[in-house]
């Protein structure tokens, strides 16, 4: 019958694969990215903590008695110059110049360095005030909410080495810039995170 | 806390921390001892049984190639099924221990087992159930299913697949560990303080740092899932194309990655206050317990929420496919699903009504607790009405969605019992609540994991499961069920409360006889589904089947059974929801030519090597071999960053290989190309 070499003629089957392979694509920044969210719900949790806890003294000393405002603002201002500075190397890198990327890079690094060393002043001055950790629940939640970051900071020192040993070794190739770039969010979420702790851990806390 | 041993040399203390010989339960010489020394003997007997087969077939090298260091997302989802069936085996031992235990334990008889050990028992049955039991086969599920359902080769991460796999496995290893090695925590499944702070020894320990590890390995694969999906997607399958199962396995993950690092906050925590004497959740030095357990709960009430909506999405794939209709109501599945994650979040605090916040809070936990069944409800309607009017095959995964919409909604019923804040008062705490729970994990997570193992078992191996023992285990588990829990319910109701090893009303004790024989039928179920494993591999080449051996909708249908290393010669190109059908209806014929080299990742031994030094760590963490475990962290570090200077983790499979395995693979005739 001709319907079916109608129906045979019109139903071209459409097509159904691609015949030509993509170029792969790369999650791994959006992956990055929401794996710093998720980093953002352990802060959370080490906030609210802190909200809860922090005003329970248990006799010890209070915030306003243990904290060194003067000492705070220049720890905050190293932590946020050295993240205008990673803002230049990413500059840089977005020019193909790395030298002066490298450069960059180092002195953010020296500056989170410092204030990482700072910071372990600051603890070891209160620990031998007797102003420990174990010693009330307010304290407990400082040391621990103020060190996670600080563990952080040191964490992203660290790669920020390799990632210079790395682009001088291999250049800036796709990896690499890849890789700086998910350095260069975690560093700004972390200075992000730090305004947190000194408005509300520091300053709230000498308020209350 | 962390004194050294007075009574041995200092370098003993350094070596190995406070292990000493007295920490191995099987040397000591009372009941408890014997039972463990049976138990060490039977898996070591066990272990060395299945190490020295493996040796004498020389197969270590095949499974360190093809399995250990793999990034196949396909070979990571089946050894996280096999490990989790190994630990159902483990936690299900412990379950028969209680049943029996409570069944003989009355008035002047005391039972088998003392009271610390039987704390050390429902601790061991509910983590291990919920980590390695039911995460770790709705991940193995996830794992294989969903890359083949959206069309791509692999997941975003494929080293991270690995080491997520090793993280979980080490996890589970430390609990296994912690039966011959020390003890276990006393305090209950979530670790609730003050008992996890008072309790001496290694056992918090254990379930710490077991606990943290395979969380950070459940935390990589949310991320790696959510990424996935959000970009590798075969073109033309926009959001509201995708597969059910995929949908919630988005929101699974999106769960995931919000709730995991609150357990890893809180478990940190409590392993501080543990460590290092803070005062978080101790009752002096101005800490507060109520702080654990609303956190441990932000987590864990979600947690049953990721348990759950996976297993929703696979009876979103049975019921179209055995009743051959699309599934009804497809975009408000979708926002059902999307509801219940949200929804999910808001109801921690219907965990602990009875903390007195108040009824103005209450109230609001109550409603958004009551809420929740409403989407719940949406999906129960829409998979009643796909089967309406369906030409409805009942085949062992049909069996399992029905004996899941029968349990589940009844679980589901008294869960909105509990969450009236008045009621909870009375049944807070009691076996009324331990039926409610297991009704919806085993009703739901349970029933659904096994459906998903029918279901898609002959697109992994190419070979159908044997029917006669898959019915047999579903009637047992469905019969079992009811007789286990039933009574609970019952007694829950008279206001008998949980974890008690001893009682001494007699006219209790009728009740949790018939329960233990419920476990005993549930144990026939279990027995059953471990025959069914066995006869179909003898069986295989009767049961073998094609690619699409149920007439399947969705695009894993279309490739091999099993499917190849890169899952698809080609990627399709969608064009509709239920892809595979809308091929079919066309009649789409498979090219057999012009295929093109395809790009793959490397296999890798650095997800192992982390692992391994992981569990170091952590096993140096709870014995306070401090060497160790800085040690091994230290290694961890180094073994990541040399990962990193290895810049060629990927290569091209050659378009000669794909070609011959296109032609050699696994298909149904009436799909071959024309030029055949």
């Amino acid at each position: 019958m001709n319907t079916t070499a109608i129906d045979s003629a019109a139903s071209v089957p459409p097509e159904f694969l691609c015949r030509e392979e993509a170029p792969p694509r790369n999650g791994t920044l959006l992956g990055f990215w929401i794996y710093l969210m998720s980093d953002c719900f352990i802060f959370a949790s080490l906030f609210a903590c802190n909200a809860v806890l922090g005003s329970n003294y248990a006799g010890g000393p209070t915030a306003a008695e243990v904290f060194d405002l003067p000492g705070l603002a220049l720890n905050t201002a190293l932590l946020l110059v050295s993240s205008v500075t990673f803002g230049f190397a990413m500059l840089e890198m977005a020019r193909q110049n790395k030298r002066a990327m490298l450069g960059w890079l180092a002195v953010a690094g020296l500056l989170a360095a410092a204030f990482v060393g700072l910071e372990i002043h600051e603890f070891l001055g209160m620990i031998a005030e007797g102003a420990g950790p174990g010693r009330s629940a307010f304290l407990s939640s400082f040391f621990t909410l103020v060190a996670t970051h600080g563990l952080h900071v040191t964490l992203g020192i660290l790669w920020l080495i390799v990632l210079m040993v790395q682009t001088t070794k291999f250049g800036l190739n796709e990896a690499n810039v890849r890789r700086l770039q998910c350095l260069s969010m975690f560093w700004h979420f972390l200075d992000l995170v730090w305004v947190g702790v000194f408005s509300y851990v520091y300053l709230i806390g000498v308020l209350r | 806390m962390l004194e050294a041993l007075p009574h041995r040399a200092a370098i003993w203390n350094f070596l190995f921390g406070r292990l000493t010989l007295d920490s191995m339960p099987f040397l000591k010489p009372d009941l408890e001892g014997r039972i463990v020394l049976v138990t060490f003997i039977i898996v070591a007997i066990g272990g060395l049984a299945i190490l020295g087969a493996i040796t004498k077939a020389r197969k270590w090298g095949y499974l360190w190639k093809e399995w250990f260091t793999s990034v196949d997302h396909k070979k990571l989802g089946i050894m996280y099924m096999i490990l989790a069936t190994v630990m159902l085996l483990r936690g299900f031992a412990d379950a028969v221990m209680m049943r029996s235990q409570q069944a003989v334990a009355f008035g002047p008889h005391m039972g088998y087992l003392p009271p610390e050990h039987y704390d050390q028992i429902f601790s061991a049955h509910g983590a291990i159930m919920i980590f390695f039991v039911a995460m770790t086969y709705i991940v193995g599920i996830m794992n294989y299913v969903m890359p083949l359902q959206i069309g791509s080769r692999d997941v975003a991460f494929p080293f991270l697949n690995n080491l997520s796999f090793w993280f979980t496995f080490w996890g589970a290893m430390l609990f296994m560990l912690s039966l011959f090695l020390g003890d276990f925590s006393m305090a209950g499944w979530l670790g609730y303080p003050p008992v996890s702070e008072l309790q001496q020894g290694s056992g918090v320990d254990y379930y710490i740092w077991g606990l943290q590890l395979s969380g950070l390995g459940t935390l990589l694969t949310g991320i790696n899932f959510a990424v996935t999906i959000l970009k590798l997607r075969a073109p033309g399958m926009t959001l509201m194309k995708m597969p059910v199962f995929s949908w919630t396995t988005l929101c699974t993950s999106g769960l995931i990655i919000a709730t995991f690092p609150v357990l890893t906050a809180t478990l940190f925590m409590l392993a501080l206050d543990r460590y290092v004497g803070t005062h978080f959740f101790t009752t002096g030095g101005g800490g507060n317990v109520m702080m654990y357990i609303n956190l441990i709960w932000i987590w864990g009430h979600p947690e049953v929420y990721i348990l759950i909506l996976p297993l929703f999405g696979v009876f979103s794939e049975i019921v179209p496919t055995f009743s051959g209709k699309p599934l009804f109501g497809y975009s408000s599945m979708v926002y059902a699903t999307v509801a219940i994650m949200i929804l999910s979040y808001l109801v921690w605090l219907h965990h602990f009504f009875t903390m007195g916040s108040g009824a103005d809070v209450n109230s609001f936990f109550s409603l958004t607790t009551m809420m929740i069944s409403i989407p719940t409800g949406v999906k129960i309607f829409n998979w009643l009405f796909t089967m309406y009017r369906g030409r409805i095959r009942f085949t062992v995964p049909m069996l399992w969605t029905l004996g899941f919409l029968f349990t589940f909604t009844i679980g589901g019923m008294t869960g909105v019992m509990l969450s009236v804040a008045p009621a909870d008062f009375l049944l807070h705490n009691s076996l009324f609540l331990v039926a409610h729970f297991h009704n919806v994990i085993i009703g739901g997570v349970v029933f659904g994991s096994f459906a998903a193992v029918n279901y898609w078992f002959p697109k992994a191996f190419g070979f159908k499961l044997d029917e006669f023992w898959g019915k047999a285990s579903f009637w047992f588990w469905q019969i079992g069920f009811w007789v286990a829990f039933g009574p609970l319910y019952i007694l829950g109701l008279m206001g008998v409360t949980r974890r008690l090893s001893h009682f001494e009303d007699p006219s209790l004790q009728i009740w949790f006889i018939i329960a233990a024989f419920g476990a005993f039928l549930i144990a026939l179920g279990i027995l059953s589904f471990l025959i069914q494993i066995y006869v179909s591999i003898v069986r295989r080449k009767a049961y073998a089947v094609g690619h699409d051996p149920w007439d399947g909708r969705t695009l894993e249908w279309s490739t091999s059974s099993p499917p190849p290393d890169y899952n698809f010669a080609f990627i399709p190109l969608v064009r509709e929801r239920d892809a595979w059908t809308d091929m079919k209806a066309h009649g789409f014929r498979r090219p057999l030519d012009g295929f093109n080299p395809i790009h793959m990742p490397k296999n890798t031994a650095t997800g192992v090597v982390i692992g391994v030094l992981a569990f170091a760590c952590c096993f140096g963490l709870i014995w306070y071999i401090w060497w160790l475990a800085a040690a091994s962290l230290a290694g961890v570090i180094a073994v990541a960053i040399a990962h990193t200077f290895n810049y060629h983790h990927d290569h091209h499979i050659p378009a000669d290989e794909v070609r011959e395995f296109e032609h050699a693979g696994n298909w149904q005739p009436e799909t071959r190309g024309v030029n055949a």
